[in-house]
């Protein structure tokens, strides 16, 4: 092979674009994420809100971790704050069910969680990306305890039904075999003498040796000998004594790993919001909304439904109704509104906010999402499996199964994460009565897991769409509501300005509600400064 | 290709939510009823009969909206508040069979039948959704 001349050298892009399509993605994410597009959000410290005016008042309309935050900082800043909260308690998507917990959604259906003591299941929110950097500061500040949260586990299953005849498949191996068959394809392409590939012979020379070493290849560049082992586990482990010789494993058929398809969950574990380290609150996900609201509770009021918002010169007027007893309509008045109230809802509402206002809040609806919590009699799955915390994937409706990062070794009932869906799964499993969708998480689950029948204890199932106060999960953009809307919603309109999950470019991360909060807070002291 | 999109969507997602990658099932729901079942009572709850909180999920039964088959059409397709598009997640015959069967059932009896055709005429390009 001639190497091509200078003038023909590939650009890093060029040759980036070639090694995708040998290659496959995972190989083009990963030397794309070394040319660093290190992400993480933009918090750096909370805004600096000095100088307000004595006896300036502010309602805060939901007590969920956009609401609370707002309440705490600008009653930091000498800001005369209320919340008016639709539920019975504070924390908004930040909860956690344990046994004794009862949960009514909408169409009247009420669970009881009968975990043992000691056990949750965070329906919403669950793990915390190292880069988030803002609800890491609040946690650092008001004392909450963290703890790994394990995204990525070895040992864990991939799973898709029709491959591998329906066996799951130990995230090892698939890692194993579809980057070393990867590797094998991309330097075999390289190596080919007769192959015009416009890449000098000394980046020829680093890339052979990188394929080489990263996917397991022997001295002929080939996949699947001994050494593979190494990384996707061996048939019988080494050990001691006359017998202790492990013996290797075979790859799987590079055709069937390439078809599978699993490849999309490794690639999906080498997000930037998944990568190593997660974090988890000790002991729950409400650890974080109970911590505001020891800050802020005294100044929230809970059961009010909001009926509409008005504004004029002279403030912000919130008409409400007691959300449990009903009753004769209220109101509360102040000089500004920080509104948290979810998309869902806030847009049957009457606000008061130009039309273009209006429109934004109309045109982003919410994610269907659906969470099943299983409780079984002993962790199966650390004392047979060798698995403790870290993701299961599979193509069957539950999508995710998930095992605790805590508490591992431990006797006695534990419980798991059995379905975690989006999309269609999630419109279907929310359609179901709670137990429905337990029993429907324990018949998928019970394909990858044998355990599961006899070990299962009780369970529940939570919709996102079905909860009263949310009416869905978290913001759907699309790109061209983006476009259209997201500068209106996010900018102070009158004398109220928009805080939430939605409100940010972190959508459906507790992040993105303690960023836009921030915003939305700056917006309001600016205002709140300069006005006469 | 439709069937490769979901694989494409997770790949490239670098998790949007905090969420799995589960945007990857397609409906395949493959009647009105089933639709309906499958898709629609998550929110509008079994029998067409709607729920009530915070906000609200509007009841279909009884719902003389469904009278005229372009507002019902225009809603499933496009979606407006808390109700998402449908565009390019259903098919415009699912979306035909499953607004047959609302606009018929439920105390609902409006008897003109929408075709695919009629949900295509009226449907423009699908939202792209955020990665």
């Amino acid at each position: 092979m001639t190497d091509a001349p200078n003038a023909m050298q590939p650009t890093r892009r060029q040759l980036l674009a070639r090694i995708g399509i040998a290659a496959g993605s995972v190989a083009m994410y990963q030397a794309m994420t070394r040319m660093g597009h290190a992400a993480g959000t933009d918090f750096t410290a909370p805004p600096s809100l000095t100088g307000a005016k004595p006896g300036t008042s502010v309602i805060v309309l939901g007590a969920g971790l956009s609401g609370m935050l707002a309440a705490y900082e600008l009653r930091r800043a000498g800001y005369n704050v209320r919340v008016l909260e639709y539920q019975n308690r504070s924390g908004g998507r930040n909860f956690t069910l344990r046994g004794g917990d009862t949960l009514t959604e909408l169409g009247g259906y009420t669970q009881k969680c009968e975990f043992a003591s000691g056990n949750y299941i965070n329906p919403g929110p669950w793990r915390i990306p190292y880069h988030h950097q803002a609800i890491l500061h609040y946690c650092r500040t008001l004392g909450v305890a963290l703890e790994p949260f394990i995204e990525v586990n070895h040992n864990a299953y991939l799973h898709d039904t029709k491959s591998f005849g329906g066996e799951p498949q130990r995230y090892r191996k698939i890692l194993g075999d579809f980057t070393g068959q990867t590797a094998e394809l991309l330097a075999k392409a390289i190596n080919q003498k007769d192959l015009d590939l416009p890449v000098t012979a000394e980046e020829k020379h680093d890339i052979l040796a990188a394929m080489r070493g990263w996917g397991l290849l022997d001295e002929n560049y080939t996949y699947g000998g001994p050494m593979a082992s190494l990384r996707r586990g061996y048939d019988k482990p080494p050990g001691a004594g006359p017998n202790g010789a492990a013996i290797p494993s075979t790859a799987l058929p590079r055709a069937a790993v390439m078809k599978s398809g699993l490849w999309q969950y490794l690639a999906f574990n080498m997000s930037n919001d998944v990568q190593t380290t997660m974090f988890q609150p000790v002991g729950g996900m409400d650890m974080i909304g109970r911590a505001f609201a020891k800050q802020v509770n005294d100044i929230v009021t809970h059961n009010v439904k909001v009926t509409n918002i008005r504004q004029d010169s002279t403030g912000v007027t919130i008409a409400y109704i007691d959300s449990v007893k009903g009753g004769a309509p209220q109101t509360a008045h102040a000089d500004y509104c920080v509104c948290t109230i979810p998309l869902p809802v806030l847009s049957q509402l009457d606000i008061q906010v130009s039309e273009a206002m209006k429109s934004a809040i109309a045109a982003v609806p919410y994610h269907s999402s659906v969470k099943v919590g299983l409780e079984f009699k002993r962790r199966f799955w650390e004392e047979d499996d060798q698995i403790y915390g870290g993701i299961t994937f599979t193509d069957m409706p539950i999508s995710v199964m998930s095992y605790p990062s805590t508490g591992y070794f431990s006797k006695g009932p534990a419980v798991m994460l059995g379905a975690y869906m989006f999309g269609a799964a999630a419109y279907d499993f929310a359609g179901m009565e709670p137990q429905a969708r337990v029993q429907a998480a324990l018949e998928q689950g019970a394909k990858i897991h044998k355990q599961y029948p006899a070990e299962f204890a009780n369970g529940v199932g939570v919709a996102w769409s079905r909860m009263p106060w949310t009416l869905g999960c978290c913001s759907m953009w699309a790109e061209e509501a983006r476009k259209l809307h997201y500068k209106t919603l996010t900018t102070m309109d009158g004398r109220i300005v928009l805080a939430g999950e939605h409100a940010s470019y972190v959508g459906c991360w507790q992040e993105g509600a303690l960023l836009s909060s921030l915003s939305a807070i700056t917006q309001l002291h600016q205002r709140a400064v300069q006005a006469i | 290709m439709r069937a490769l999109l979901p694989l494409l969507l997770l790949s490239a997602t670098p998790a949007l939510a905090d969420s799995a990658a589960n945007l990857t099932h397609a409906v395949t729901a493959d009647t009105g009823a089933a639709v309906f079942q499958h898709v629609c009572q998550g929110c509008h709850m079994p029998g067409g009969r709607g729920a009530s909180g915070a906000g609200a999920f509007p009841a279909l039964a009884h719902n003389a909206k469904l009278e005229n088959a372009g507002y019902p059409i225009s809603m499933v397709l496009n979606g407006h508040g808390g109700m998402p598009w449908f565009n390019g997640v259903l098919t415009p015959t699912q979306i035909a069979d499953v607004l047959n069967y609302v606009r018929t059932h439920f105390g609902n009896n409006y008897t003109d039948k929408i075709t695919p055709a009629d949900v295509t005429a009226a449907a423009g390009p699908p939202p792209v959704l955020e990665r």
